[in-house]
């Protein structure tokens, strides 16, 4: 890729997970962020306590770019163990710092490199008394090492370790004291800065840093839920720990200090969406974050849901598969199997956002959805959008939000009407009318996953049966209009397109402007959700060839496509990057510009 | 019987009860299960109990699984929400349920397959949880739907309807729940409804997890000479260590038992239980004394009955979880949505 510029590079910090260094990486992307340079931080970590290789990707660019570069410009080499995996990962033309505090003879080196040695243990254990604060302040001095490489303003760190530890006043003098160690030494003995370097401007106004889950549960706590089920699943979990921060910050009741919301940990996830279904049933907004895994094990009550129409909403943070597979790498490997979970014919809708931003919008939406098509709709996000530091437009709320709760019958409208039947069809949308339990005796009715007619009794009878499941197919056509549309780029006079979802936007966007500017123009869809809207069909058949480009091995999104729509699949051409990490622009370019060259030959 | 319609009997001198209903409004459609199931009896021992206690239908959930047990939500109170869930799983639905309004009164009908084979997991952690619901388990041995297995709650020896023994040691419900930390356990027989509906009621105006185990002899597979859970045999072993009554509060009645040989326990609703024991070393308030008393009895060969164990010391689930006292799916969003200025304050944390 093209040479590191000012306020174009990528950072990567390769650690030993359970050494700390997480808060001093972070330190690190949010003083350039304080500086206004976009950035973006990728955590490559294991799925382990302590212990193991683990990696912090820091890459700032003023397009804002928010995929990795898929190249390193700076490697802060801190761990001994992956160090020559480290070494070679540097750019020709990078640098590599690492604490020099034991020279290690076996030291491989490269000669089209920079390596640069700083004493950080040395320094470290001079400096401080315990082993704790030792292993700590290495991070910060490295810290304060990179600051000085890049010259970034020494004013903004400092701000931000007051702005984060506030009173822990020991805290702040420990790492403004690490943090000029670290510049100190690289001044004196490197020659700083480099030939790039960090440039205050002013590109980060209007914008914050946080991660997907985060911003998943904002979007449940705005929407007003109140039940939240789970079990623990990586890369779910923070999830519902932000759910639980927010909740106790603004949910708990001002005068009796009790909650206005439970978060309960279940004992499996068949267990949490059960909790999910019956709080959803019981006229509370419900959701269920979770992963692969925790999908299989709720496909029963997922059917459940669909047949008995349940609201719900279920968070699935996709991460790569077959089975445990890697808990702690992304993909977008669960498509097919949240489309159609369960036994039986079943169909979901599906709501995949591209970013925390969209994260926060599409989970509100989700809400409103399930209560509208009193179904459990799906979140899909992935592991990238879900644990990654992003930077994103600040958040928008509406105060006049009011829930949609679809069609609910209350005490009212119960007291009217002679007769109430679960599940007739009288506005012809394919939607019935609920009611929730405890509202009036006339609204009373049995739920069950057994067959039912459409008036909820019990039934074995065929017709009475078909009835019911047909109908759900007219709510499926209901459900197309009320989904969130695909965003779409299309210009006439381009015959070729890219076509995506989720987190491949951003990989997509950059290289879509490289590319451009070598004078291949591609059109742009990616799918917001699923069922597919008439617009998805009507795109493909606007183009010649178009590229599905997706993270999963067999082409899942290619594979709905092919079936839920009536397009001409020959013009579909997958590209599917999957090894779990974050997909970059320049293998999206490498494979489409391939694909390109060999239907040109052709 | 089954395929007929149920008659609309009205009668005008039927009892009503402090809400002015009649037993008949209380009843369900009509049971589909074999004519003389055990279940159809303990059917008959919630409406009464639940007629008894002047519970308004609409203000009562039914939750049940899968199997013969968990068909009866649909032959009683017409007039409260069912949810038949699916196999083993009631429990978390229950919670979810409970969770989004607690103040509704919530009855589960299990068996002895949907709770202590497939539902036992979610089972052990409603106990856990002392989720506020009354627990039956309708315990015949046997899985019914699918023509005649043993389950896991089925006695050494005791036959299949072809002969074969069982071998597998059963899974007793009520020594499991009491080592778990439930805090109401009962065990009676459906044939036994001057026992049980104290229990059920008693159980209902508990404030957490009370579990009934009711023997509900299966007539179809597991009423034959050789089976532990047919009636004869029932009751032949059945006897019972306490008997129960519940006295609803503001229905103040005077009793008068034997002094040592009685105990009262307040409910949180107000009302009391009182424990006339018939055996004066049982102690249902101590965990080890009743496990000890439920073995003893069933080395014997004898199947202690009655309220085994009781604790109403104990937090509820919401209570643990310090939910408001408004039920959740009551509160308006203004109040549950933090706001505009509330986001861009938050949002300046994460710059």
């Amino acid at each position: 890729m093209s040479a590191p510029k000012s306020n174009d590079f990528t950072v990567k910090f390769a650690n030993v997970n359970g050494t700390g260094s997480s808060s001093a990486n972070g330190m690190f992307m949010k003083s350039l962020f304080r500086m206004g340079i976009p950035v973006v931080g990728k955590n490559y970590f294991p799925s382990n306590i302590q212990g193991l290789p683990t990696w912090y990707e820091v890459r700032a660019n003023e397009n804002g770019y928010l995929a990795p570069s898929g190249s390193v410009d700076i490697m802060v080499a801190m761990n001994a163990q992956t160090y020559d995996e480290d070494l070679s990962a540097v750019e020709p033309g990078g640098y590599l710092i690492y604490d020099s505090s034991w020279p290690r003879e076996t030291l491989m080196t490269r000669d089209d490199i920079t390596v640069l040695g700083a004493p950080l243990a040395k320094m470290c254990n001079e400096a401080f008394d315990t082993a704790r604060a030792r292993t700590l302040m290495k991070n910060t001095t490295y810290v304060g090492v990179l600051a000085a490489l890049l010259e970034m303003d020494m004013g903004v760190i400092e701000q931000l370790l007051l702005d984060t530890f506030g009173s822990k006043t020991h805290l702040i003098e420990a790492n403004k004291q690490a943090l000029e160690m670290g510049h100190d030494y690289a001044k004196e003995n490197f020659e700083c800065p480099l030939n790039f370097k960090a440039l205050a401007t002013n590109k980060t106004k209007d914008h914050f840093i946080i991660d997907g889950n985060a911003t998943s549960a904002l979007g449940c706590l705005y929407a007003g839920a109140t039940v939240g089920s789970w079990y623990p699943i990586t890369p779910s979990t923070s999830l519902m720990d932000a759910f639980s921060r927010y909740c106790a910050a603004f949910r708990v009741d001002e005068k009796t200090k009790k909650n206005n919301y439970s978060v309960i940990q279940a004992e499996d996830e068949l267990a949490a969406i059960g909790m999910a279904l019956g709080a959803g049933w019981n006229g509370a907004r419900s959701f269920t974050p979770t992963s692969g895994p925790g999908i299989s094990l709720m496909n029963e009550f997922i059917g459940f849901g669909y047949y008995a129409e349940i609201p719900t909403v279920i968070f699935d943070v996709q991460r790569t598969g077959p089975s445990t597979g890697m808990p702690t790498r992304t993909q977008q490997c669960d498509i097919l199997s949240c489309a159609y979970a369960s036994h039986g014919d079943t169909k979901h809708v599906c709501i995949y956002p591209a970013n925390p931003e969209e994260a926060f919008y599409l989970s509100v939406n989700a809400f409103d959805i399930a209560e509208q098509l009193q179904t459990p709709v799906f979140v899909l996000s992935d592991l990238d959008i879900g644990m990654n530091d992003w930077m994103i437009k600040d958040l928008e709320w509406d105060d006049k939000y009011v829930p949609n709760r679809g069609k609910v019958l209350d005490q009212d409208d119960l007291e009217k009407i002679e007769q109430f039947h679960r599940y007739l069809d009288s506005d012809g949308d394919g939607i019935p009318y609920r009611t929730i339990p405890g509202t009036h005796p006339k609204g009373a009715y049995f739920t069950r996953g057994s067959g039912h007619n459409k008036f909820g009794g019990y039934t074995e009878d065929a017709d009475e049966y078909q009835d019911v499941v047909d109908r759900l197919l007219i709510k499926w056509e209901t459900a197309k209009s009320l989904v969130p549309s695909p965003i779409k780029d299309f210009k006439k006079k381009n015959k070729m397109a890219i076509l995506s979802i989720g987190s491949c936007d951003d990989a997509i966007r950059e290289a879509r402007d490289l590319m451009s500017k070598d004078g291949h123009d591609f059109n742009y869809l990616r799918v917001r959700a699923f069922p597919f809207s008439d617009e998805v069909e009507k795109f493909i058949d606007a183009h010649e060839r178009v590229f599905v480009i997706e993270q999963n091995r067999d082409g899942q999104l290619k594979k709905l496509l092919q079936t839920e729509t009536s397009c001409d699949s020959s013009k579909l051409k997958s590209i599917r990057l999957y090894n779990g990490i974050p997909i970059f622009s320049k293998d999206v370019i490498e494979r489409i510009m391939k694909e390109v060259s060999a239907g040109k030959a052709a | 019987m089954s395929y007929i319609k149920k008659p609309n009997i009205a009668l005008s001198n039927a009892p009503k009860n402090e809400l002015g209903m009649t037993y008949t409004d209380y009843e369900g459609a009509m049971s589909t299960l074999c004519a003389g199931c055990g279940h159809d009896s303990i059917t008959g021992a919630i409406i009464q109990s639940v007629f008894d206690l002047n519970i308004l239908p609409h203000r009562m959930i039914k939750m049940s699984g899968i199997g013969c047990s968990s068909k009866t939500p649909a032959y009683f109170a017409n007039q409260s929400h069912g949810f038949n869930s699916v196999h083993g799983r009631m429990p978390s639905v229950a919670t979810g349920a409970n969770a989004a309004n607690k103040e509704l009164f919530c009855i589960g009908v299990s068996g002895d397959g949907d709770t202590l084979s497939i539902g036992m997991g979610q089972f052990s952690h409603a106990i856990r949880r002392n989720l506020n619901m009354l627990y039956i388990i309708e315990n015949n041995g046997v899985y019914g739907l699918t023509k005649g297995q043993f389950s896991a709650s089925a006695d050494v020896g005791s036959t299949a309807k072809k002969g074969e023994a069982n071998k597998q040691v059963p899974i007793d419900p009520c020594q499991v729940a009491i080592a778990l930390g439930a805090t109401f356990v009962a065990r009676s027989f459906s044939g036994d409804k001057d026992q049980l509906v104290p229990l059920l009621k008693a159980g209902l105006m508990h404030k957490g997890f009370a579990m009934v185990d009711v023997i509900s002899p299966c007539v179809t597979f597991n009423d034959h000479e050789g089976s532990t859970k047919s009636y004869m045999s029932t009751r032949e072993s059945k006897r019972e260590a306490v008997y129960t009554d519940y006295i609803a509060p503001f229905n103040e009645i005077e009793v008068n038992y034997e002094k040592g040989s009685s105990i009262e326990v307040d409910l949180h609703d107000g009302g009391r239980v009182i424990l006339r024991k018939t055996d004066e070393s049982y102690s249902p308030q101590s965990r080890g004394d009743s496990v000890k008393n439920i073995r003893a009895a069933s080395d014997e060969g004898e199947l202690l009955t009655g309220l085994l164990y009781i604790d109403e010391s104990q937090q509820d689930f919401t209570d643990t979880e310090n939910m408001i006292d408004q039920p959740l799916n009551s509160i308006d969003h203004k109040t549950l949505c933090p706001g505009k200025k509330a986001l861009k304050n938050l949002l300046d944390s994460y710059r």
